[in-house]
């Protein structure tokens, strides 16, 4: 049996504990012990953001992370996010502009253009490209997800086409 | 197999100072970008104890301290990328830094981690060589805590090996503030912009003047065990006048002072063509500065 240590931290808004096993990844925590399971498991190394998560504020890769690491920190995920008003727009841009296609990818997408429109909200097409360049869609339907993007950032130009 | 048996999360550097003096068989998690996917993947074993560094304040912040910049072990590569100081006295590092990985890794991966993991291709490692960045390790080996400092040339031994004793703690770097006419560059080729481990990686730096750099260091990645500084290259380009004919033998000078291999990303022969090819480039912007 592996070293467990226990955790506090906040989980979409909602403070809460967990037993970990100090090995684990955040992933593993929250799809097995939590039992959210919006956050994808892609690569497992970081190079696919299907994990993303924001943890005090910050996009990180949850794959990457050990779950003992969230101790005292204020982790939002996929289904946190449902629950915010403030990312109603870019939710529904993905659905109006067709951004979706296997959805795997979608939830790391959302995440990450969340935090990239958090620190830049007037990210045009070309600081959208570099913002998601962490998280691959292999359906490649990134024209669509940066035009939904796009959509919601203050500049709001889509022109993601080059 | 040996398990892990400790869980420690030090908040202070002494307590992390005295867990590392205890045992020798710790192992230090910062941001975890490399240590999780390493010892998922099998190719290290997390050691009887690991100790979360996280919460050690001291390891924290980028400040001016004595004539130098001090970058805190901890200092994530976003940190870096947004400090004003970084961009206003040395903003190589911000090349290096719009570089690496993702916007998701550079949030969380460590410049210390970076340092410590000593990868040839680090991206961070080759621009802190051209500015003579040294390492801090604190240790508390007979009760006090006690730090020195090391060259960052001397630091790298091999790939992933340093000489950081068990006992020791990277604390910080600490590079000296750049003079009046200082001049420093960074290029790392790789297939896309992001999430790619360099092929290869050069920095070129000194003071400029007229045309010739004094004080020259070149360093490369990706092209030997560990990331080197280049010695003849430096001397084969102190304070010469950037003319075409020396910029070609600099950088044939070069090209004959990596020693690459071949593997995934490139042939040696194909390293060895952009290292002459690249130095070449960077000699042709630096004599148009």
């Amino acid at each position: 049996m592996s070293l467990k240590h226990d955790i506090e931290f906040k989980l979409n808004g909602v403070s809460r504990c967990a037993s970990v096993r100090v090995d684990m990844s955040a992933l593993d925590m929250l799809r097995d012990v939590a039992g959210l399971t919006g956050t994808k498991y892609g690569c497992g190394e970081g190079e696919c953001g299907a994990c993303t998560i924001l943890v005090d504020g910050l996009s990180l890769n949850s794959c990457l992370m050990f779950a003992v690491d969230c101790h005292g920190r204020d982790v939002v995920t996929i289904e946190g996010l449902a629950a915010d008003a403030k990312a109603d727009a870019l939710r529904a841009a993905f659905v109006e502009h067709g951004a979706v296609q296997c959805g795997y990818c979608t939830p790391g997408m959302v995440m990450q253009a969340s935090h990239l429109l958090a620190t830049h909200p007037d990210a045009d097409a070309e600081a959208i490209k570099r913002g998601i360049e962490g998280n691959l869609c292999r359906c490649t339907g990134y024209t669509k997800i940066v035009e939904a993007i796009a959509s919601v950032s203050r500049t709001g130009k889509p022109g993601a086409r080059s | 197999m040996t398990e892990i048996e400790q869980y420690v999360a030090p908040s202070s550097l002494e307590q992390a100072a005295e867990y590392l003096q205890r045992s020798g068989e710790v192992t230090i998690l910062a941001g975890g970008t490399d240590l999780m996917p390493q010892s998922q993947g099998g190719r290290l074993k997390i050691k009887r104890t690991l100790m979360n560094i996280q919460h050690i304040p001291e390891l924290k912040g980028i400040a001016i301290d004595g004539g130098a910049i001090r970058i805190g072990a901890l200092a994530t590569i976003t940190e870096i990328m947004q400090s004003e100081l970084i961009k206003k006295h040395l903003p190589i590092l911000i090349e290096a830094c719009d570089h690496f990985a993702s916007d998701q890794i550079r949030n969380a991966a460590t410049l210390g981690g970076n340092v410590c993991n000593a990868s040839p291709a680090g991206d961070m490692l080759v621009p802190l060589l051209v500015l003579d960045a040294e390492v801090e390790l604190a240790s508390k080996p007979d009760g006090g805590l006690t730090r020195r400092r090391l060259p960052l040339s001397e630091f790298f031994v091999g790939p992933g090996k340093t000489r950081r004793a068990p006992s020791e703690l990277l604390a910080g770097l600490r590079i000296g503030l750049p003079g009046a006419h200082h001049y420093a560059r960074f290029f790392k080729f790789g297939t896309r912009p992001a999430l790619d481990i360099a092929t290869i990686s050069i920095g070129i730096a000194g003071t400029l003047n007229n045309g010739a750099l004094s004080s020259a260091r070149v360093a490369f990645g990706a092209v030997a065990p560990v990331p080197m500084r280049a010695p003849r290259t430096e001397q084969a380009l102190e304070a010469r006048r950037l003319d075409a004919a020396t910029i070609e033998a600099v950088a044939g000078v070069a090209r004959d002072e990596v020693t690459p291999i071949d593997d995934v990303r490139a042939s040696a022969w194909y390293r060895k063509e952009l290292i002459h090819n690249i130095t070449k480039r960077m000699l042709d912007h630096v004599a148009q500065a």
